[in-house]
């Protein structure tokens, strides 16, 4: 249920977001995808991203990433004046194809994980992170 | 930066073959590069953009960060240890900066 002060925050939120200055643009986006996949195709599914629905800051929104059998792991926040966030390179001595870390998300986004496998497919995963302070500054 | 200290989290102990978990953070801005200060002038972009970690000479994690990554960068991930061996953690600074620590871990 929505109390009064929730939809004064949403409404924060909003007016955060169209304040954000830079919004990377969907090729921008489909650029990175492809710079890391050499344009190879990407099948949905298998990559597990770790996030709260709604982040009340967006300075510090911790995210995890997990795919199984995954060599390397590429982290685009899309509604970033830039899309890139990390990429994550799983070297001999990982236990797991799984990284945590924190980012900032200048609004509320889709926040998308793509991974190469080692027998070199893609596989995406994305999630929509609700933010109600964007984390960009400015 | 001057005032860049890490911070390294390893469980207590281990047995051969376990997959342990590590926990890391340095203390940074990591500065975007599009904040402006006071005077409407853009403040330089200075972020870590790489960190590494190994494990008995093995690489276990190589990551490229760019300035989404929050201050203080904390990065999580997992290790599978099979014999007592050093930590190696590094980040790389944009000013080309490089901060290390290496710490020794007993697996029992």
């Amino acid at each position: 249920m929505l109390t009064r002060r929730d939809t004064m925050a949403l409404g924060l939120g909003v007016a955060a977001v169209a304040m954000v200055p830079g919004v990377a643009s969907a090729s921008a986006v489909d650029d990175a995808i492809s710079a890391f996949t050499g344009g190879a195709a990407v099948a949905d599914g298998g990559v597990t991203i770790n996030a709260p629905e709604i982040a009340e800051n967006g300075n510090t929104v911790p995210i995890e990433v997990e795919a199984a059998g995954a060599v390397s792991i590429l982290m685009l926040a899309a509604g970033n004046p830039t899309p890139g966030v990390a990429t994550f390179n799983f070297g001999e001595g990982a236990g797991t194809s799984r990284a945590a870390t924190r980012i900032r998300l200048g609004g509320t986004q889709d926040v998308i994980a793509i991974a190469k496998l080692a027998d070199g497919s893609f596989a995406r995963g994305a999630v929509e992170v609700k933010v109600t302070i964007g984390g960009c500054g400015g | 930066m001057s005032d860049v200290r890490p911070r390294i989290r390893l469980p207590r102990s281990a047995k051969a073959g376990d997959v342990v978990e590590v926990k890391t953070l340095i203390s940074h801005n990591m500065e975007t590069g599009t904040r402006r200060d006071g005077s409407g002038n853009v403040i330089p972009r200075q972020i870590i953009n790489r960190f590494t970690c190994e494990y008995a000479g093995k690489m276990v994690v190589d990551m490229e960060m760019h300035p989404a990554i929050s201050a203080n960068p904390y990065v999580e991930f997992d290790v599978k240890v099979e014999e007592s061996a050093d930590f190696v953690f590094t980040w790389y600074d944009d000013d080309g900066s490089v901060y290390s620590e290496t710490q020794a871990f007993e697996v029992g």
